[in-house]
Order: structure tokens, then sequence, then C-alpha cells
């Protein structure tokens, strides 16, 4: 579909051999240079950019961090206060780590939302997205992991309330996930064992991800960018070159993203944290409200909604997992949500939900509250099982302009434009 | 002909038996992989601790910690054990006894959490079933649930005066822990 010619021609003799031997300058040219992109993108495209710099940001600051760290459990809260108050430049290195864990899932929240607006999901999406849900997997098992090490009271007790989910399966088989719990502290409580394998595994993970974004990019150049009428590229007149007009825009947006970034490192960086993750981690003493971080709340709120303990479990997994299904759950022939007037509605009453599911997640888990959390979890799962399926099938969709180019330019064909309305 | 037959045989012979021997190999290299993340042996080896309760006065209690886990040891009052005496077992939201002394069968009597003839003494990890926080309870002043014994305040379970589970997420009543007393007042713990 937009696997197009390369046209990259070498510039000099040197270049040529190169050409001949290791077509690497080939290869940056076609995906970054000359690579058709629709020339109708908005700035929710330039979310793929953002979350490269923050998985950059990330693994930059995260490797100088851990110079300094000490994963053990007497010297790891000390020693991300002596990052902060000694080391040189700590207290900047340290606010861009902790704040970029966040920046990068609002990133990704907003990546996934347009996904889900435009149909990003669909034919012949449906592994680039699959790979998508995989990589909002491991970012999300790498936040759990790096929130452990500054071993606060909220670490602690975190790390005990998630791994402690896996012993609900001694509900099914009575001492299986006792077992498993154990063999993931090494021990009969979290403990310096555990810190440390956290550690371990959270330097690991960053560059799982980098090897399953060059997949997501990979499909993602195979298939061709999906855009907002969600029409397929017929032309050469829907497509402007990545560079320099895709290129300057990402750096635009990655330029605006940083001002909101810087922001909340310069002025407030603690204010996406927890106050109780300054008091050292104490095994005896559970904190009066356990909360995880902003960005699991909403999953958090699932778990709790279901009055089981097994059941909570299950919920909160499927609420991802169910993700990957969606390609095949969701019938409607189009794409954007701009031409579907039934299924917008209840699709920007899901984003509603999943908001509401995030604040009910930091309330505590009594009366109206989990009345509450336990209509929008219905709605969470009843907008993917039930709406998906059916508006797809009933719904009319509304006009939609013949091309891309069209979108943009209006009815007056520019040249080239083929006349191949899709009527659908 | 029959010679080529035979080398075919014996070429998917070799394939089959060269897979199933590396399948096996690989299998024996992960075994390491995976068990060094289990507890070790130093960290089994500190399974008992021993404790002092003669200081702890009637309707106090003290935690001690036991397998880097915390222990609860309540000195109860006569109330608090005719309250626990009074409920019948087999109406509890967990109907086992739930103590390392006896089998998994044994009713959620208080008799069955207890030591016979030192019934005064509740000893249980103390550790909410439902998401391992701690529930409140120990001090004097601690919120204490509705049913007098430990709330969680995590996610809201009532455990009574003997440490069953009453209300809330919790599956289990709190776990008794394998322990004996030493003399009238030591405590084994382990």
């Amino acid at each position: 579909m937009s696997q197009h010619e390369s046209s990259y021609k070498p510039g000099s003799r040197a270049e040529q051999w190169l050409d001949e031997r290791l077509p690497i300058v080939r290869l940056a040219h076609d995906t970054a240079v000359s690579y058709p992109t629709p020339r109708n993108l908005n700035y929710l495209w330039t979310f793929g950019g953002i979350l490269t710099f923050c998985l950059v940001v990330q693994i930059v600051t995260g490797i100088v961090l851990a110079m300094h760290y000490i994963p053990n459990d007497l010297m790891a809260f000390n020693s991300v206060e002596k990052i902060r108050r000694d080391v040189n430049y700590g207290w900047l290195i340290r606010n861009v780590h902790a704040v970029g864990a966040s920046m990068f899932f609002f990133a990704v929240y907003v990546h996934m939302a347009r996904g889900l607006y435009y149909g990003s999901y669909k034919a012949p999406r449906e592994v680039l997205w699959i790979i998508g849900v995989l990589l909002f997997l491991l970012m999300m098992a790498t936040g759990f992991l790096g929130y452990t090490l500054p071993w606060g009271q909220m670490s602690f007790w975190g790390v005990t309330v998630i791994t402690n989910l896996f012993s609900s399966l001694d509900a099914i088989i009575p001492g299986l996930g006792t077992k498993i719990v154990q063999w993931l502290w090494g021990g009969f409580s979290v403990s310096t064992v555990t810190l440390n394998r956290f550690f371990s595994l959270h330097y690991l993970l960053p560059f799982v991800i980098v090897g399953v974004v060059i997949l997501h990019i990979w499909a993602l150049h195979v298939v061709g960018q999906n855009n907002p009428t969600g029409l397929d590229i017929k032309t050469k007149a829907d497509t402007v070159p990545f560079t320099p007009y895709a290129t300057m825009k990402d750096l635009f947006g990655i330029g605006v993203f940083t001002l909101l970034f810087s922001w909340f490192v310069f002025f407030a960086p603690d204010f996406l944290g927890h106050a109780d993750n300054y008091t050292p981690a104490n095994p005896l003493v559970t904190p009066p409200h356990i909360v995880p971080e902003w960005y699991f709340l909403p999953f958090y709120a699932i778990l709790r909604a279901i009055p089981s303990k097994l059941g909570g479990v299950i919920a909160m997994f499927a609420a991802i997992v169910i993700l990957v299904f969606i390609p095949w759950l969701d019938t409607s022939r189009v794409r954007s949500a701009r031409y579907r007037p039934i299924f917008k509605w209840f699709l920007w009453f899901f984003f509603f939900s999943v908001l509401a599911l995030g604040y009910l997640g930091g309330k505590p888990a009594e009366g109206v509250y989990v009345a509450w959390a336990q209509f929008f979890t219905l709605y969470y799962f009843a907008f993917f099982l039930l709406i998906m399926p059916i508006v797809g099938v009933m719904e009319t969709p509304s006009a939609m302009p013949r091309s891309i180019a069209e979108s943009v330019l209006g009815s007056g064909k520019p040249a080239g434009a083929v006349a191949a309305p899709e009527k659908r | 002909m029959a010679a080529h037959t035979e080398d075919a045989t014996r070429r998917d012979f070799l394939v089959v038996a060269a897979s199933a021997f590396a399948a096996v190999g690989g299998a024996a290299t992960l075994w390491p992989l995976i068990q060094q993340m289990n507890p070790d042996a130093s960290t089994q080896a500190l399974a008992s601790t021993e404790v002092d309760v003669a200081p702890v006065k009637e309707g106090q209690a003290i935690t001690v910690m036991w397998r880097g886990k915390p222990v609860f040891i309540r000195h109860r009052t006569k109330a608090e054990i005719e309250q626990a005496n009074a409920v019948d077992p087999s109406t509890l939201p967990d109907r086992s006894a739930r103590n390392d002394a006896l089998p998994e069968s044994a009713p959620a009597s208080d008799k069955n959490r207890t030591k016979a003839g030192k019934e005064q003494w509740l000893v249980m990890v103390g550790i909410c079933t439902h998401l391992g926080c701690i529930p409140k309870g120990q001090g004097l002043s601690d919120v204490k649930g509705d049913y007098n014994g430990w709330f969680c305040v995590c996610h809201g379970s009532h455990y009574d005066t003997a440490g069953r589970i009453r209300r809330g997420p919790a599956p289990r009543n709190l776990d008794v822990p394998a322990y004996e007393f030493l003399s009238d007042t030591m405590v084994k713990i382990g």
C-alpha cells in the first residue's frame, strides 16, 4: 500500500561503496526522509515522536541514576535522598526521571485514545495495534518496578499489594499463588532480595521496549499511517514526504510537550507523586490509604470494583488484554469516528469513564465510590463487548470526503487525483 | 532402494533424538535460572523466633517479626474470648481454622485457633489475607473494626477477636503459624 520505491541516491563514491555493502543510509533515508505521510495529519500524530523522546529521556536519566542508586533495603531510601541533595545536578536528573514516567504515561494515553478515535486498530493495522498493547504492558511493568526503587512507604506497600495479586491463584489451585508470590519475593515477605531483583529487571525492560518499538515502527511502515479521515492513501497528492513535513511537526510537538514536562520538573516535581513515599519503608506499618501512581488508577478502580479477590484480579488484567481483540470486535467498515455519528458519543463516554475510574481509584473503596466504580467498570467492558460489535452493524456513517487530498483542499480536485469515491 | 528408505528413517530418528535432547538440555539450563529466585536456605533457616510474653498485660498486644512478617500476639480479655466463642463457626465466611498445627478441615472455632489451656493468647500472622496489608488493632487506641478484633484499612476487611474474617474482601482467616509454649510465658514461633 504505502510501500514506496526507494528514492535514495548515494551522493558520493564512499556512500555508494557503503550502500552496496550495508544499505543503512538507504534505510534511514527511506524511513525518515522520503517516507510518504498523509498530508492531513493533525497534532495528535506527533505523540509517536513524543513517546520516542520520552523513552530516550528515561533511558539516559535512568543510566545516570543507576550510577548513584544502591538497591539495598537499608540504603536505597537514603541513596535516593543523596541523589536529590548531594550528587551534582542529581536533583535535576532524578526529577526528570520521576516526572518523565508520568509524562510517558500521559503521552501513551493520548496516543492510545487517538488510535481508538480514528480507528487505527482496524485492518490492516491489527498487528501494529497489538504490538502497541504489548508496549503498554511493558511500560506498566517497568513503571511498577521503578516505583519500588525509592523504597518509601508507598513503594513497599505498593509492591506488597500488587505482588499479592498473584496469591489470588490460590483460589484455583491451593498453594500455587503463594508459591508464585514467594518466588517473586525470594522470601516470605518483600525484602532487600526483592528490591535487588526489581532493580535488575527495571534496568532490563526499557531495552526490551526499545526492541519492541522497532517492531512497532516496522509494522507502521509496512501498512502506512492512518489519518484523521481514516481513508487509505490513493495517490501521491494524498501524501507529503516525512522530511521536512512530519519531522518538523514532530519536533514542534516535542518542543511544546517539553514545556509541560519542564513545568513539572522545575515547579512541581512531587505533584504527581505521593507524600507517603518520603517516609522510609516500614514492614510493620501499612499507610492508611494505599494508592498506586496516577497512571494505574483506572485499573486499580476496576480491581476494587469486583467484590472477589480473584474476580478483581481477572477483571483488571482483562481490561488491558481486551484491547488486543478490538480489531475484530469493531464491526464497522469506517475507521474514523469522525464519520460515525452514533459510535462517536459512546466513545466519548468511554473516555469519560476511564477518567472517572481514575478519579475513583484514588478514593477509598467504600460507599458510593464502589458503586460508581462498578458502574463505570461495567461500561468499560460493555463498550468493547457490546457497543463496538452492535453499533458497527447498525450505524449509518455520515458522508466522507472522497480522498485525503479532498478533505484538505476541498472538492476542487488537485492535479493527479483519481476519482475513486469510496461509497461504503 | 532399500538403503535409501533406511537412510531417511535413520535421519528422521537422528533429528527427533537430537531435538529431544536439545529440548531437555534447554529445560535443564532454564531450571537454575528460575530456581535462583526462590527463597534460599539461609532465608528458610530464619524460620523460628522466641518471644517472652510475660510483660504483655491482659488486653494488650505485641507484634514480633518472624520470617520478615509481623506476628500478632494478643493477650485477650475474658469478654473477648466469650465474644469469639459466641459465634457458630459454620456461619463464618471462612470455616477453616487456618491453624498450621491442624488439618485444613478443622472448623474455625476459637478453640482450634488457640492452644488448650492458653486460650487467652492469640498468635497469628498479622498480614491481611486479601492483599497483604497490616491490619489495625494492635494498639490500644487503634480502630478494631466492627467485630472488635482487627480492621484492614486498605480495602476494608473486618476480623473478629479470634482473627477470623467477618466482612470485607479478604478470603481467609488470619493464619495461625506453628508455635509452642516452651514455658509458661516463652513462645517459640515457627
